[in-house]
């Protein structure tokens, strides 16, 4: 073996956005293992200076393609914050029914496209519509019902277009949504299935002390809105989320970092599992423990099933908010706005984890100040922190570099970063 | 990776295609994975080469390359160089490659100081006026919107598998509005740039009671003055309309025409 040997990987594949992976290794032992990332920015909280509030939604939107109901919903948290506007029950549920089924598209492509490939030793799912097209089918089934069910709510999958300051243009009709409810509950055997499918896989045994951070649920298990936690007991109100994120540059890094009670944090879906695990649906409960998911878990590689456990209680929930929109008439989608001076702050559980948007108005309803915090550049310090830890315990154990090259992508991956949303 | 490709009994050979990106939220490419009912048809279509959001391989050779985002980085002029040289034909993906897209909005200040400070204090970080990317190489193709319609880049990829030539509509969203039977924007209190940017999208956001923000840019005819006029006798400011025409880039001779022009009386309708 030689003695100094380098892992250097240039744009890592299969995440969204522009990342590197570099490691050094001399006589055995790691010199340096950094997590970069190389993303252009973009510019967003500087484009909305002097813009009237109705254009924040839609350009904040457009930070992601990915995710790009939560940045809209919470971008109109925030408006609405700040004018004082309370979302009506009719509202809050479709919202919540449309941010859940984001959260399904999401997870199921991570899982399937982004992850799945690692675990069955190829370089992406084209060969596995040759060698396994059941699976590949089902996460398509999936995927398109979580899709089709955004375009119904939202009018569009990516950068939706009837969701606004005040509620939606437009509403779906009931049958659709009756048509929606019965092709979630066909999805329960598509799930299911997945269950089984990554029960066959076998995670990393790999450890890290973490602080989580996510919203706080109180009597559900929370997406929108709702007090700020951390697993190390910090407790913040959602407009005080400035005290929760402590912003900061750093060479390497296009985009902020955070941290809070230590140098980095976690925030996503293992996080919203390790903090509000009793809050999950009992099914979804009952995978997490097949799995081998025991809040708190440690092991980042476990944010793959915390995924998994989060589409079948989204699945579920679902459901039952589908049964409760159908119980009532509809009311008016939307209601008229007007602007107020002063600070919103709009959280929101994006699929990678606490999302804040937060803006200052004018009198007029101009934006004077925004502010962004995206769930990845929140994440990015950790990721960082767990790749150092990973290749020391790796290279201790005399893995060879080819062993720690794929693990060091696969945990960058269990991250299921959104590089150019953390960085906009 | 499957069986020969034939078109009318006539054997077709499948191009390599390489999917890129520049400065953008990724989501054009997405689009390409969104549409799940047909995807695996549109996989046998084209052999993909280069897909980093999606695959770990890499290749340098590839016919076709869709390239998405716009350019703010000199690393990335570099990039976009290299990938012109390897493709026979290079696709500008969405309103980001086309005109600049929503990123552009930061070069109206005028100040890139100015703009880097706001987001970053005085931590330095490299950037340049957005472009897109027919400011730097000869672009074969482009498919506007901001997203793009699915539906539209797998027309486009199936004509340049069989070889047929490719053509996009001349005439506004306006025009597809009304042949779904939508209510008026305008009657529904709404601004709305449909009667203006290029069709081709089925009138996606006016069949949602969204109006039309332009992002596929202006039809053949765009009269951009006499909008003005009729967005203001709906009681719609300057400001309104302008928010809309430079949202994506594609309106930036209109924009900066209109900005040195009076504006127009808030006439009574007629």
């Amino acid at each position: 073996m030689k003695s100094s040997r380098t892992i250097q990987i240039n744009h890592l594949t299969r995440v969204e956005g522009h990342g590197n992976i570099h490691i050094r290794i001399q006589r055995g032992k790691v010199v340096e293992a950094r997590w970069e990332v190389v993303e252009t920015p973009r510019f967003f909280e500087a484009m909305l200076i002097g813009k009237r509030w109705e254009n924040a939604p839609y350009l904040c939107g457009r930070i992601c393609g990915i995710c790009s109901i939560g940045h809209t919903l919470a971008s109109i948290r925030a408006v609405e914050n700040a004018f004082g506007i309370v979302p009506s029950e009719q509202t809050a549920a479709l919202r919540l029914l449309l941010k859940h089924m984001e959260t399904l598209q999401s997870h199921v492509l991570h899982l399937y496209f982004l992850a799945a490939p690692d675990f069955l030793g190829v370089g992406s799912v084209l060969p596995l519509t040759q060698s396994h097209p059941e699976e590949v089918q089902r996460a398509l089934r999936l995927k398109l019902l979580a899709n089709d069910a955004c375009d119904i709510i939202g009018g569009r999958r990516l950068h939706p277009t009837r969701t606004v300051v005040g509620g939606f243009t437009m509403l779906p009709e009931k049958a659709q949504l009756e048509r929606l409810a019965q092709r979630l509950i066909t999805a329960e055997d598509d799930l299911a299935a997945t269950a089984d499918l990554f029960a066959t896989f076998t995670l990393p045994d790999f450890t890290r002390e973490t602080e989580f951070v996510s919203l706080k649920g109180d009597h559900s298990y929370p997406f929108i809105g709702g007090e700020l936690v951390s697993s190390d007991g910090v407790v913040r109100q959602e407009a005080a989320y400035r005290t929760m994120t402590n912003e900061y540059c750093a060479k390497g890094f296009t985009s902020k970092l955070s941290k809070l009670s230590r140098d980095s944090f976690a925030v996503g879906a293992l996080a919203r599992v390790n903090n509000n695990f009793s809050h999950l649906h009992p099914a979804a409960r009952t995978v997490a423990k097949r799995l081998g998911l025991v809040p708190v878990s440690h092991n980042p590689f476990m944010a793959n099933i915390a995924q998994l456990v989060e589409c079948v209680h989204v699945a579920r929930d679902s459901l039952a908010i589908i049964k409760q929109l159908l119980k009532r008439k509809w009311q008016e989608p939307r209601v008229a706005i007007k602007p107020k001076q002063g600070i919103g702050v709009g959280a929101v559980e994006v699929p990678r984890g606490i999302l804040y948007h937060a803006y200052e108005f004018d009198r007029e309803g101009r934006i004077v100040r925004a502010d962004c915090v995206i769930p990845t550049s929140q994440n990015h310090a950790n990721i960082h922190a767990d790749l150092k830890e990973l290749a020391r315990q790796w290279t201790a154990q005399g893995k060879p570099d080819s062993d720690i090259e794929l693990l060091a992508q696969m945990l960058v991956r269990a991250y299921d970063p959104c590089i150019s949303c953390s960085v906009h | 990776m499957a069986g020969p490709l034939s078109y009318l009994g006539v054997e077709l050979a499948r191009p390599l295609v390489g999917v890129f990106e520049f400065t953008s939220c990724e989501g054009c490419q997405l689009q390409l994975v969104n549409n799940e009912a047909t995807l695996l048809d549109f996989l046998n279509l084209v052999e993909l080469v280069n897909f980093r959001e999606a695959m770990s391989e890499r290749s340098d050779d590839y016919d076709i390359a869709l390239v998405e985002g716009s350019i703010s980085r000199a690393d990335e002029v570099a990039r976009l160089q290299k990938v012109r040289a390897n493709a026979k034909t290079l696709v500008a993906l969405g309103s980001c490659a086309c005109f600049g897209g929503v990123n552009q909005l930061k070069n109206r200040f005028g100040d890139l100081d100015w703009v880097k400070k706001e987001v970053y204090g005085n931590f330095p970080v490299a950037t340049q006026e957005v472009r897109p990317l027919s400011d730097f190489v000869p672009v074969d193709l482009m498919l506007y919107g901001c997203p793009p319609k699915k539906e539209e880049i797998e027309k486009v990829i199936a004509n340049l598998v069989v070889g047929k030539k490719v053509t996009m509509p001349k005439y506004p969203v306006c025009m597809e509005c009304k042949a779904n039977e939508n209510l008026c924007l305008f009657t529904l209190g709404e601004p709305c740039l449909g009667p203006i940017t290029r069709a081709g999208c089925d009138a996606w956001c006016p069949n949602n009671r969204r109006g039309c923000w332009g992002c596929r840019g202006p039809a053949e005819v765009a009269n951009v003055r006499e909008l003005e006029t009729i967005m203001a006798r709906h009681g719609f400011s300057r400001e309104t309309f302008i928010d809309r025409l430079e949202c994506f880039g594609g309106f930036a001779g209109q924009v900066a025409e209109l900005r040195t022009t009076p504006k127009p009386t808030r006439a009574k309708r007629p």
